[in-house]
């Protein structure tokens, strides 16, 4: 088993905290199946390197996860990871954890970029993401109200502390997802066909039961001719809403 | 942030996408320091490709840093040639893990994963928009994503 990267420095009253969904994450992503078939993607050791990006880092685990034991997962360390989160707090937190994961390593090393602030991948070039992360907040709940955005996502002004309003707004946005818990994940993936290199890029999303998993990779498949979704890891209460699954999103390169 | 991550970002704006001047973003009012780092050759070597080297000459140009070369380098280039003659002429192929950067190699290191922009902005080059960089986070949030 490989450990999970330390987050201990991280705020967890304004940052969402590593839970189940973050485990199952990297569970699967280190898992023999998933290993195998990105190293068949990816393992060429000469062709460019695997280009990694996780919208909604929160604590950074999971990116940071990737980062360290990028050997093991893609067969290779010349890997570049790149995050984004819309909470700023977030950004900076999830930041040191990638760093510390990293500098961990006695050798082997992968690149770490950067963690940028913003809406999904908005902001990402098109075409430039070989693979995609994502644990939307997937919470069927009312959406915060992002008016307050601005105000929010930094430390108030000649304060040294985040009010309790506001803490709570910042963890709102981890995890409330709207109706169906969809609203957020279905906006990102509208923009996954965009992002990914054309050629190899592949994307890991996590579902939860009330966010009906089979009905979301059935839109994924017709997005058009060779996308394929399956569900490639699964965890939680059998009988219970909670249960998740991560569902991987690529094109058949055949 | 690092230059690095320019090489992926772009306008955070849609119209702007299918415009080539929504890339790269160009830095304003930078502060730059230096953040020491690891060299990762097989990195640098792979990575080549993929780099929009054109678009990076140009910020390097806008940052008044030291000037790329008008190509971009091949991975041959990155590699120190071995000091020590082999001896014997028929020794293995040096392994890849005892490679050495070149300054080649060091100086392109430098420009991509040391230089980090602290303080300043990124603008498009299509609408203007202004992104801040504050304490080296870049933000791309726009007042219509916070609706």
């Amino acid at each position: 088993m490989l450990p999970t990267p330390s987050t201990c420095h991280v705020c967890f009253d304004r940052v969402y905290e590593p839970a189940e969904d973050s485990y199952l994450l990297l569970d699967t992503l280190s898992s023999g199946s998933e290993t195998a078939f990105l190293q068949d993607r990816f393992g060429d050791a000469t062709s460019s390197p695997p280009v990694v990006l996780e919208v909604g880092v929160g604590s950074g685990v999971v990116l940071a996860f990737v980062a360290a034991n990028a050997r093991t997962i893609f067969g290779r360390h010349d890997v570049l990871t790149l995050g984004t989160d819309i909470n700023s707090f977030a950004c900076k937190a999830a930041a040191q954890t990638v760093r510390h994961a990293v500098n961990e390593r006695e050798d082997g090393r992968s690149v770490f970029a950067d963690v940028v602030n913003g809406d999904l991948a908005s902001a990402i070039r098109p075409r430039s993401i070989d693979m995609f992360v994502f644990n939307p907040p997937y919470v069927p709940a009312e959406l915060p109200d992002l008016s307050r955005h601005e105000t929010y996502n930094t430390m108030p002004e000649g304060k040294k502390a985040t009010s309790f309003e506001q803490d709570s707004y910042l963890l709102e946005l981890s995890y409330a997802g709207g109706a169906d818990g969809m609203v957020v994940t279905n906006r990102m993936l509208a923009q996954i066909p965009g992002i990914l290199s054309a050629d190899r890029g592949i994307a890991y999303v996590l579902l939860c039961a009330q966010n009906k998993p089979d009905i979301v990779k059935q839109r994924i498949r017709e997005w058009g001719p060779g996308w394929m979704a399956e569900t490639v890891g699964s965890s939680g209460k059998k009988a219970g809403w909670e249960k998740l699954v991560i569902v991987r999103i690529w094109r058949s390169l055949k | 942030m690092k230059l690095l991550t320019l090489n992926f970002l772009t306008c955070a704006i849609k119209t702007c996408k299918t415009n080539s001047a929504s890339f790269p973003l160009h830095p304003r009012d930078a502060e730059l320091e230096i953040v020491e780092a690891d060299v990762n050759l097989p990195f640098l070597k792979n990575i080549l490709p993929r780099l929009m080297w054109d678009e990076l000459r140009g910020i390097c140009t806008e940052l008044g840093l030291p000037e790329l070369p008008a190509t971009p380098p091949t991975p041959a280039d990155l590699i120190q040639p071995s000091s020590s003659t082999p001896e014997t002429t028929d020794a293995a192929p040096i392994a890849e893990a005892d490679e050495e950067p070149s300054q080649t190699a060091k100086d392109l290191h430098r420009v991509l994963l040391e230089t980090c922009i602290q303080e300043g902005k990124l603008v498009c080059g299509a609408c203007e928009h202004e992104y801040a960089v504050k304490e080296g986070v870049a933000n791309f949030l726009l007042p219509g994503h916070l609706v």
